[in-house]
C-alpha cells in the first residue's frame, strides 16, 4: 500500500508537472499536436502538421489572415497599393520589427525589404544560392500555386517598400501571399548560415518574427517554443508554448483529461459525446473550408451528358452518407465551395433525393443497364472521413435505380496519379481543403479548363464556366467577383460535373482553462492570443 | 571456436547483399511515388515531377541508383530524407536509443517473468498453476496491442492516476541528449525528479511490449523444462538424493534454457526493430514509426537505409546468439 502511495505521489507529480510549470512564474501552453514536422522551413512542404508547427508560430507574412477568418489584414507590410493595371503590387513594410534573438542566431538589423526578397526570391529563381539548398527542395505549393508562372520579379524599391511585378493580373494574389508559403525568412541569418556552410539548418533551427521562438525539438516527440519578446504585435500571455507529439488521438483525449495537455486537435468522431459531457473540457466546432465530392468523367459516354450526371445527383441519399460516414460531423454540400466561403451562392436548390426521379431521367437519356467504376480513396481526410464506405452507400444508391457499381481502390499515390488520367474509367471520390480562403481557390483548380488532366477530376472544361471564373480572377472589386461566383455556381449545377457530398465540420477539445483560442477555417492551428486562466 | 565464428561472420556478407537488394527493391516495388504524395489532390505536372526527379537522382537507371546506395553505404552514407531534409543515419541514431531503452526494459521484464513462471509451470505440470499460467501466457499472446495499451492507458492514466499518459519523460524536464537513451541522460542531467518520471514513462510501454515475448518465453521455457525433465540424467540426478532445488537449478535449467535463449535472441531482434503500435500509443519517438511513416510518404532513403539498420542489428543479436549458442552447446560448435 505504502508503495503504491509513493508510487502515485511520484508519478502524478510527474505527469501533473507541466501544470504545476504554470504557474506565476511561467505559463505554459501544451499541444498535444497530430505528428511531427517535417522540418521548419514552411515553404518545402505541404502537410498542414509542418506548418502548424513552423510558419504559424514562428514566422510573419507581409499578410496575415485575421484570426477565425480569410480576411486578409496588413502584417508584415502595413499597407499596399496596387497599380490600375492589376500587374504591380507594392507593399511598404513595417518599421521596427525584430527577428528572434535565440541561442544561435543574434539579429543586428530589423526585418526589411531584403527579407522579403531572400524569402521568395529563393522559390523563384533557379540560379538563386537558396534555391537547391537542401536535397530534394520542390517548393511544392509556390509552384501548385503557379506563382513562377505569375511572379515577374519582385524588386526592392527601397529598405521598407517592395514591389511585385506580375505577368498578368491576378485577383486573389494578396490572398496567396497570407499563405505559409509565403512566409518570410530572415536573410541576415540564411547569409550566417551560407558563411558556415551550414545551409540545410535553416530547416532544423528556424529563425523569424513570428510570435514564439524556436527552443527546441526532440524529433518526434516534443517541440518547444518560448514567446518572442520583442514581437511587433505584443508579447503573448503565455511563455512558452510546447507541441507534445501525440499520434493517436484516443491517447491524445487521454493526455487532455489527466491535464497533460491543454489543447488537442483532431478527435475521434466517437468521442465528441464524452467530450460535451465532461465540464473539465471546452470543445469548439467549425465548418471546416471543404468540400467531398464525386466527380464523374465528362469525358466518357455516358457520363458525358449532363442529363446522366444530374439523375445520378438525385439517386444519391446524402443524408445517409452523412450519418453513416461522418456520423454528425458534417453537412450536405449544395455548391463546389463551403457555406463559409464569400460568393457561396445560398439561393441554389440542392438536387434532391428522389430514385424515381433518377429512374425517368436515366430512361429519358437513354440508359439502361448501366455499369459503372466508384473510385475510393484509401486514406481518410477531412472532408471524407470513410471513402469506402460512402462507395458502399453510393452503391446501394445507384443499385435502386437500376445502375451497377464496382467499388475500386488504388493506393493514395497511384490513385491520385491515375485519377488525373482524361479517359479514367469511372466515377472518383476526392475533395479539397482551401489554401486561402479564395473562391477562385476551389472553381479554377478544380473545375477550371486549365486542370483538365489534372486537378479537375470531372475533366470538364465549361466555356460559360470557364469565361465567369477568368473573369473573376481579373477584377479586384469584391462585389463585382462575388456575382461572377455566383454565377459560376449556377452553370456548375445545371452541369452537375460532380455530385457534391458534403462538407465536414471540425472539432478542437481543449482544456475549460483555455482562453482565446480561435478556429481557424482554413484548419491551421493558432496559438498566438491564446492564454491559460489561472 | 575461432573458425566457428569466422562460419558465422561469412555468413553475413551474402545476407548483407540479400539485405541491401530488398530493401532497395522493396520499396520500389510498391505503387506511387514521393512525389505524387507531397503534391496531394493538387496533383503535379509530369515536367514539374521529371524535373525533381532528377534533381533527386531516380532518374538513373535501377541499376545506378543501387550501386551508388551500396557504394554510399560503405561510406556511411545512407542518404537523406526526402521529407526532413536530414542525413538518414543522423535521424536512426538519434530515434534508435528510444526504441532500444524500450526493447531492452521490455524484454528484461520478460525474462524476469517468463522464464521463472515457465519453470513453475513445468515443475507442477498439469495443476492449475500451470494451467492459470499458461492459459494467461495464451492470452498475453493473443492480445491485440493496441487495445490492450489503451486499456492500461485508460486504467492506470486515466482512473487510477498512477503513470502518466505517454512520451518518454515528463515536460517539465528539458535537458540535452546525451546517450540517448533517457534513464542515463536523466541521471546524467542532476535535475530532482527526472529520472523517476523517466521510469514512470517506461512503465506503461514495457508492459505493453513485453506482453508478447513474455508469453511466448514462458511458454517456450515450460515445454522445454518437460523435455529436461524426463532425460535419465535428471532422473539420475534425483536418484542420487539431490535437492529438488539442485535438480532443477543445476541440471535440468542449464539445458533447457539453451532452446529459450534463441527465443530470447530472436525477440531482441524483433523488439529492437522498432514496435510500431506500441510506439504509436505511447508517443514513443523510436524507429518503428518513423520507419512506417517513412514507407506511406514513400521517402525511398530513409526506408532502404532504416531496413538495412535494422537487418544489420538483427544479424548482430543473431550472431552473438549463434556464438552464445555455441559456448553453451559445444555440439553446436563443432557440428
Amino acid at each position: 500500500m505504502n508503495f503504491q502511495k509513493t508510487l502515485k505521489a511520484t508519478l502524478l507529480g510527474a505527469s501533473l508537472a507541466v501544470i504545476a510549470a504554470t504557474g506565476a512564474s511561467a505559463k505554459t501552453l501544451v499541444y498535444c499536436s497530430e505528428g511531427s514536422p517535417e522540418g521548419f522551413d514552411t515553404a518545402l512542404y505541404t502537410a498542414g502538421t509542418t506548418f502548424d508547427a513552423s510558419s504559424k508560430p514562428l514566422y510573419n507574412r507581409l499578410v496575415e489572415f485575421k484570426r477565425g477568418t480569410t480576411e486578409v489584414l496588413p502584417g508584415l507590410a502595413e499597407s499596399w497599393e496596387v497599380s490600375e493595371d492589376g500587374l504591380e503590387y507594392t507593399f511598404n513594410l513595417r518599421k521596427g520589427v525584430k527577428f528572434h534573438t535565440t541561442d544561435f542566431f543574434t539579429p543586428t538589423r530589423d526585418f526589411n525589404a531584403d527579407d522579403v526578397v531572400f524569402s521568395f526570391d529563393r522559390q523563384l529563381k533557379k540560379d538563386h544560392a537558396w534555391h537547391e539548398y537542401t536535397p530534394g527542395t520542390a517548393w511544392e505549393y509556390f509552384n501548385g500555386m503557379s506563382m513562377p508562372d505569375l511572379i515577374k520579379e519582385i524588386v526592392k524599391v527601397d529598405d521598407y517598400t517592395v514591389k511585385f511585378v506580375l505577368n498578368r493580373p491576378e485577383a486573389p494574389m494578396i490572398a496567396n501571399l497570407a499563405m505559409d508559403f509565403a512566409s518570410v525568412l530572415s536573410a541576415e541569418y540564411a547569409a550566417q548560415l551560407e558563411a558556415a556552410g551550414t545551409k540545410e539548418q535553416l530547416n532544423q533551427q528556424p529563425v523569424g518574427t513570428g510570435p514564439f521562438k524556436f527552443v527546441g525539438y526532440q524529433k518526434d516527440a516534443v517541440i518547444r517554443y518560448g514567446a518572442h519578446a520583442d514581437y511587433w504585435n505584443g508579447k503573448e500571455a503565455i511563455d512558452n508554448l510546447i507541441f507534445a507529439i501525440t499520434p493517436d488521438a484516443a491517447v491524445r483525449l487521454q493526455k487532455l483529461k489527466a491535464g497533460e495537455c491543454h489543447v488537442m486537435p483532431y478527435p475521434a468522431p466517437a468521442d465528441i459525446a464524452d467530450i460535451k459531457a465532461d465540464s473539465n473540457l471546452t470543445l469548439l466546432e467549425q465548418q471546416g473550408l471543404n468540400v467531398g465530392y464525386l466527380a464523374y468523367n465528362t469525358k466518357v459516354a455516358p457520363f458525358d451528358k449532363k442529363e446522366v450526371r444530374k439523375a445520378l445527383n438525385h439517386a444519391i441519399n446524402k443524408q445517409a452518407i452523412l450519418d453513416a460516414v461522418f456520423q454528425g460531423s458534417g453537412q450536405a454540400a449544395k455548391n463546389p465551395i463551403p457555406p463559409t466561403m464569400w460568393s457561396y451562392n445560398d439561393a441554389i436548390e440542392d438536387d434532391d433525393y428522389n430514385p424515381e426521379l433518377a429512374k425517368e431521367m436515366l430512361a429519358a437519356a437513354g440508359v439502361s443497364d448501366l455499369s459503372m467504376k466508384v473510385w475510393a480513396m484509401p486514406v481518410q481526410r477531412p472532408y471524407n472521413p470513410n471513402a469506402r464506405r460512402m462507395a458502399e452507400v453510393i452503391q446501394a444508391d445507384f443499385a435502386e435505380v437500376g445502375v451497377n457499381v464496382e467499388i475500386v481502390s488504388y493506393e493514395w499515390g497511384e490513385y491520385l496519379s491515375r485519377s488525373k488520367d482524361v479517359d479514367r474509367d469511372g466515377a472518383v471520390l476526392l475533395g479539397w481543403t482551401g489554401d486561402n480562403g479564395d473562391p477562385d481557390n476551389f472553381l479554377a483548380v478544380l473545375l477550371g479548363c486549365d486542370g483538365v488532366g489534372g486537378s479537375n477530376r470531372a475533366q470538364w472544361c465549361n466555356d460559360d464556366f470557364q469565361a465567369l471564373i477568368e473573369k473573376a480572377k481579373a477584377v479586384t472589386d469584391k462585389a463585382e467577383r462575388t456575382k461572377l461566383y455566383e454565377e459560376a455556381q449556377v452553370v456548375f449545377k445545371e452541369e452537375a460535373p460532380w455530385a457534391t457530398i458534403a462538407h465536414s465540420v471540425v472539432f478542437m477539445p481543449m482544456s475549460s482553462k483555455v482562453t482565446g483560442y480561435v478556429m481557424d477555417p482554413l484548419g491551421g492551428h493558432w496559438f498566438d492570443g491564446v492564454d491559460i486562466a489561472e | 571456436m575461432l573458425r566457428f565464428l569466422l562460419g558465422r561472420l561469412g555468413l553475413l556478407i551474402p545476407t548483407f547483399i540479400g539485405v541491401t537488394l530488398v530493401a532497395f527493391s522493396f520499396i520500389r516495388l510498391l505503387p506511387g511515388d514521393p512525389l505524387d504524395l507531397l503534391a496531394g489532390e493538387r496533383g503535379i505536372s509530369d515536367e514539374r515531377k521529371a524535373e525533381l526527379m532528377a534533381q533527386m537522382g531516380f532518374d538513373k537507371p535501377l541499376w545506378q541508383q543501387y550501386i551508388d546506395y551500396v557504394l554510399g553505404v560503405f561510406q556511411g552514407d545512407l542518404g537523406t530524407s526526402f521529407a526532413s531534409k536530414k542525413p538518414v543515419l543522423d535521424e536512426f541514431m538519434t530515434l534508435f536509443p528510444a526504441t532500444a531503452e524500450l526493447a531492452l526494459c521490455a524484454i528484461i521484464l520478460a525474462v524476469c517473468i517468463g522464464i521463472p513462471a515457465g519453470i513453475f509451470a513445468a515443475v507442477k505440470r498439469g495443476s492449475v498453476a500451470d494451467q492459470a499460467i499458461m492459459g494467461t501466457a495464451l492470452v498475453g499472446y493473443s492480445m491485440p496491442i493496441f487495445w490492450w495499451g489503451l486499456l492500461l492507458i485508460i486504467l492506470f492514466s486515466g482512473i487510477l492516476q498512477w503513470t502518466p499518459v505517454s512520451g518518454r519523460i515528463s515536460l517539465m524536464y528539458f535537458f540535452p541528449s546525451v546517450t540517448g537513451f533517457m534513464l542515463i541522460d536523466s541521471l546524467l542531467s542532476g535535475e530532482k525528479g527526472a529520472f523517476a518520471s523517466a521510469v514512470s514513462h517506461l512503465v506503461l510501454p514495457s508492459i505493453v511490449l513485453a506482453t508478447i515475448p513474455l508469453a511466448v518465453i514462458a511458454r517456450q521455457t515450460r515445454s522445454a523444462m518437460l523435455e529436461v525433465l524426463g532425460e535419465d540424467y535428471v532422473r539420475t540426478a534425483r536418484a542420487k538424493g539431490l535437492p529438488p532445488r539442485s535438480v532443477i537449478g543445476l541440471h535440468a535449467l542449464r539445458n533447457a534454457l539453451i532452446p529459450v535463449i534463441t527465443t530470447i535472441g530472436l525477440q531482441v531482434g524483433v523488439l529492437l526493430a522498432g514496435a510500431i503500435l506500441t510506439e504509436t500509443i505511447f508517443s514513443w519517438p523510436g524507429i518503428g514509426k518513423w520507419l512506417v511513416d517513412s514507407i506511406s510518404r514513400r521517402d525511398y532513403f530513409v526506408v532502404q537505409g532504416g531496413l538495412l539498420m535494422i537487418a544489420g542489428i538483427i544479424m548482430l543479436v543473431n550472431l552473438i546468439v549463434d556464438v552464445l549458442y555455441g559456448l553453451i552447446n559445444p555440439r553446436i560448435r563443432h557440428n
